[in-house]
């Protein structure tokens, strides 16, 4: 029995936290690009809208999983116009992009208000998903969560054993050497910034399709920002994105499960808790290190422009 | 075919007038189109959003009132965005700032005799409360290398929530059958309307006030020039002897210290007791405002109004118009790409080049 | 010179046109003079399938029932802090008669209305009323003290789940129904609650749900707008009730029945009476009887559990039951209502203690 709700508690908070990764994920690689995209949170929130839309219109979760994805990739296109092409402000554009997203969600999402979708199908391997602990755990999810778990793996492998992964990481410690080396900077980092969008169009289209499976209006709540957050938590390497999203999950989690223990503290103290484990975990880990200068790739957030 | 950009030696003065104005035609081009296809006519969309608001005078306060806020805290953003320091809290310096200006204005109602202590031991209480919350980012970025970015955006929802608790709980009224908020100021505590109809409040003028004090310290002071060296700079600004640390403290209080500011002022000014939210959001918008008016507060002062003005425009949409929010919001972040898009042309030379990516090596 | 004078003419020319241009357009809407123009003031999105959607359904029904004698117009997402323009702005657009719908905009739409004393102002939940303001409500607790019946009969478990947005009396009060309602029925029902300090969050509302779930809740109730809670009882094969919009098609096996808000009547008196001349400041608090708390078909129970259902809800609308008729303890052991008497009014909408019985601590 107790082992039961050790495991709902565990598959909460990895359910919990798959959004999160799949965006942070996304971001990451945009970030170690050496471009900062703080319009996760738009892209998000128009995946969730367009997500359900075309899985509605269509029937078909994966066409919708497909949609979300493809809309946040569309919302990351012009941001990369903007920012690599124009070499517009990147903090500035991206939350151009998040008011867009909103307003544009909500525009999609309208003609979908009060219908349901049956949740995206969950993995059931006779045997193997119902072993105790960890039997629904590892083997009873959805396909969003097994796709957040590789593309962690993947991104961590393409940033740190594969060529191409060293050129987006040189790109974006320095934009004028690798240009220099002819290296192609903004081939490389629009490739980044669109992986992000769909990363982020893909986690909305989570929310709508598989973890609250309908459609509302601003049902992100803000997870954009953690997503954002939780990449410079976790210093853009790949597993302690998914480290962190956990560690961010699990608290929000577990402090519903205190409440409905009876802990009784105040309600805002504990949903204030989440965010204060963040910054004293970072703190933490601060003091752990000898300070040697910024963790962030050297040239994010830089403008870069090609010439003589 | 291949874009290629190359810096202007200056920014160039007519395309730097030039430039909003093209983004903003072509916004209301493709705003037009959506709004035609929504089955309204364009010119009366036109007219209802930027004509009507600016033809009333009732409505022009509305703008100036809403462009307060953002301009104040977008001004102290300038500086800490001037010096590559990411300040994204501005919203929970914001809120602290008028929580503790407001407890004080809680804890004064009903004070008899001597009270013209009391309004401006608020506005200092929520400026030295915003400093002191802005701190905490700035000193965990100095003391040990903690990413503000993290620190400041995490502290926005710590903010929100200690400003829920204190509305709900504590700083409730106790004749207000438990429901949240504090009991209404007393007029001592609150800043006077400017003009007959109780809209404008001299919130408004502080915050033109800061933006001329900010213009000022940004052109004609040894600090401006220091602010200034270090965002165009920095390898520069270190042989000049300028210290980072004190640099990160430094703006970090200028802008919380902004942000604090105009929490007490809306709180005192338009709101007029405490509640457990008292903003829609006007430290994040402040952050666009503060690029859009490329980070000068003359510039920024502009830019807080056309923001006033689309969303005021926007309310004026839905009640004539029946035009959804959604599209003013769509509209507005559109506005802002095109804006930021546009604004190339004023710092580059602009050339399509045919053929592809060129390589130099 | 010339050139400036040019400027300056074909300025003005184009500020003549504009505003011959503004005026035309505007025209048809000046000479609706004659009908009413109703506005509306919504805090959410129109789309939440909640409190606001709710709320526009009913201006939607007062288009259909006075057609040609009211227009309506709304303004929706409006942020509390920032709502006294967008109440103003009703106002001046010929607004004669405005609903505002949500408790923050108490104080801004006293102060619009001192300064727009022909216009009647309508606003939900609150308590401060002026010549020309009205308030109305909801006897949401009534519906509550059936749904805790309802649980307290059908869990197994005996432990019920109770997701609570904030802790303001009006919450309170139902979940004080709520348990009231189970306790009459079962001594013994354990309510578990989780404050998610938030009306609408369907993410935070489901993980809520899970962890009611896993710590042995089978019946879930709720005080937030989403249908997220349902859903995950349904997907657990558990049992919970909808909030402020029937939820049934979110939950088909899982859901009881659903609280929901019915304004249709009273936007629509109101309005009547404004263009007859009788509308009168005044408070409104209907419940079960007046049409204005309504529950949506009992579904998922057996047919006793149903039978009891309805008698309680006719018991409330003939006044026979009371949900808080005393003897009604606190949680500290002291008596609140005593027996033979029912709990005053003023004392449900001030409501900020439990009843006993629950384990949680009130956050203050």
């Amino acid at each position: 029995m107790t082992l039961d709700i050790v495991q709902m508690v565990l598959v909460t908070v990895l359910t919990a936290a798959t959004p999160l990764i799949l965006a942070a994920i996304g971001e990451l690689v945009a970030e170690r690009s050496g471009v900062l995209n703080l319009g996760t949170e738009g892209m998000m929130v128009l995946g969730a809208a367009a997500g359900f839309a075309v899985a509605t219109e269509t029937g078909s979760t994966l066409a919708g999983a497909l949609g979300g994805a493809g809309a946040g990739l569309a919302l990351s296109g012009l941001f990369a116009i903007l920012t690599v092409g124009l070499a517009a402000n990147q903090v500035a554009s991206g939350l151009a992009l998040t008011i867009l997203g909103l307003g544009l969600s909500g525009l999609v999402g309208t003609g979908y208000v009060g219908m349901k979708r049956d949740p995206a199908p969950h993995l059931h391997l006779a045997g193997l998903s119902d072993l105790p602990l960890v039997g629904d755990l590892l083997f009873g999810q959805d396909a969003f969560v097994y796709v957040a778990v590789a593309l962690v793996l993947g991104v961590w492998w393409f940033l740190g054993r594969s060529r191409a992964g060293l050129v987006l990481r040189a790109i974006g410690d320095d934009h004028t050497a690798t240009h220099a080396l002819g290296l192609p900077v903004r081939k490389v980092r629009v490739l980044a910034v669109l992986f992000g969008g769909a990363c982020a169009g893909l986690a909305g289209a989570y929310l709508s399709l598989a973890y609250t499976p309908f459609w509302s209006p601003g049902m992100t709540a803000g997870r954009g920002w953690i997503a954002l957050a939780l990449v410079v938590f976790a210093s853009w390497r790949p597993l302690r994105v998914a480290a962190g999203a956990l560690l961010f999950g699990g608290a929000t989690v577990l402090q519903l499960h205190a409440q409905a223990a009876g802990l009784g503290l105040p309600g805002q103290a504990l949903s204030a808790l989440p965010y204060v484990a963040t910054i004293l975990a970072l703190v933490l880990l601060s003091l752990g290190r000898r300070q040697g200068g910024s963790l962030a790739p050297a040239a994010l957030g830089r403008e870069f422009t090609p010439h003589r | 075919m291949r874009l290629d950009l190359s810096p202007r030696a200056r920014r160039s003065a007519v395309l730097s007038a030039l430039s909003p104005v093209i983004a903003f035609a072509g916004a209301v081009l493709v705003g037009g189109i959506a709004v035609a296809l929504l089955g309204v006519a364009p010119g009366a969309a036109f007219t209802t959003y930027f004509v009507i608001p600016l033809s009333e005078v009732w409505s022009l306060q509305e703008v100036a009132l809403k462009a307060a806020p953002l301009a104040l805290v977008a001004t102290g953003l300038a500086f800490c965005f001037r010096a590559s320091l990411w300040n994204i809290g501005a919203e929970g310096q914001f809120v602290v700032g008028g929580l503790a200006g407001g407890w004080i204005g809680v804890a004064t109602q009903g004070a008899e005799g001597f009270t013209a202590w009391i309004l401006p031991t608020m506005l200092a209480a929520g400026t030295l409360a915003g400093l002191a919350y802005a701190m905490i980012p700035a000193l965990l970025k100095v003391r040990l290398g903690v990413s503000e970015i993290l620190t400041s955006l995490m502290l926005v929802y710590v903010a929100e929530l200690l400003l829920d608790y204190m509305a709900r709980g504590p700083l409730r009224d106790p004749a207000g059958f438990n429901f949240p908020q504090s009991v209404p100021f007393d007029p001592a505590a609150r800043l006077p309307y400017l003009m007959e109809g109780d809209t404008l409040h001299a919130g408004v003028l502080i915050a033109l006030a800061a933006v001329i004090v900010a213009t000022l310290v940004l052109a004609r002071t040894l600090f401006g020039f220091e602010v200034r060296v270090v965002g165009a700079a920095p390898r520069a600004a270190r042989f000049a002897g300028f210290s980072d640390a004190r640099l990160t403290l430094a703006v970090f209080a200028i802008s919380g210290a902004a942000a604090g500011l105009a929490g007490i002022c809306e709180v005192a000014g338009k709101i007029g007791q405490l509640q457990p939210t008292i903003s829609p959001g006007y430290g994040f918008t402040a952050i666009i405002v503060a690029f859009l008016g490329r980070l000068s507060p003359p510039g920024i002062l502009v830019a807080a109004g056309v923001i006033a003005l689309t969303t005021i425009g926007g309310e004026s949409a839905q009640i004539d118009l029946k035009l959804p929010l959604d599209l003013t919001r769509a509209f507005q972040g559109l506005l802002l790409a095109f804006v930021l898009g546009a604004d190339v042309l004023a710092r580059y030379r602009v050339r399509l080049v045919p053929g592809g990516p060129r390589r130099t090596a | 010179m010339l050139g400036v004078s040019t400027l300056g003419t074909s300025t003005t020319m184009r500020t003549i046109t504009g505003a011959i241009l503004a005026a035309l357009l505007l025209a048809p809407a000046a000479r609706a003079d004659d009908k009413l123009k109703v506005g509306f003031v919504y805090v959410g999105p129109v789309a939440d399938y909640g409190y606001s959607y709710q709320h526009d359904l009913s201006r939607k029904a007062l288009e259909a029932a006075m057609p040609g004698k009211v227009e309506t117009m709304f303004l929706e997402s409006v942020p509390e802090a920032d709502s006294e323009r967008s109440i103003e702005k009703l106002a001046r657009s010929g607004a004669k008669l405005i609903f505002t719908t949500s408790f923050g905009f108490m104080e801004p739409t006293l102060k619009v209305a001192k300064k727009f004393p022909t216009v009647k102002f309508e606003h939900a939940t609150g308590y401060k009323r002026s010549a020309n303001v009205s308030t109305y409500s909801a006897r949401f607790y009534e519906g509550r003290y059936v749904c805790g019946k309802i649980a307290g009969t059908l869990s197994k478990s005996g432990t019920v789940g109770y997701i609570a947005s904030f802790p303001i009396p009006e919450v309170v009060s139902g979940i004080n129904a709520f348990m009231l309602g189970a306790q009459s029925v079962n001594p013994n029902v354990k309510l578990k609650i989780v404050w998610v300090n938030t009306w609408f969050d369907p993410g935070k509302e489901a993980e809520a749900a899970k962890a009611l779930l896993a710590q042995g809740a089978d019946i879930l109730t709720q005080h937030t707008d989403s249908a997220a809670p349902l859903q995950e009882a349904e997907k657990a094969g558990k049992l919970a009730f909808g909030q402020s919009s029937d939820q049934f098609r979110f939950a088909p096996k899982a859901q009881l029945t659903s609280i929901t808000d019915d304004w249709d009547g009273y936007v629509i008196g109101e309005a009547k009476a404004v263009l007859d001349g009788s509308w009168k400041s005044h408070d409104t608090w209907g419940g079960i009887k007046d049409g204005m708390v309504v529950l949506a078909p009992f579904t998922n129970m057996p047919d006793n559990v149903k039978a009891m259902a309805e008698e309680t809800k006719a018991g409330i609308a003939s006044g026979k039951v009371h949900p808080f008729a005393g003897p009604v303890t606190k949680q500290d052991g002291t008596v609140a209502v005593k027996a033979g008497e029912d709990a005053p009014d003023p004392m449900i909408l001030g409501m900020n203690w439990y009843v006993k019985g629950i384990d949680d601590k009130l956050p203050q």
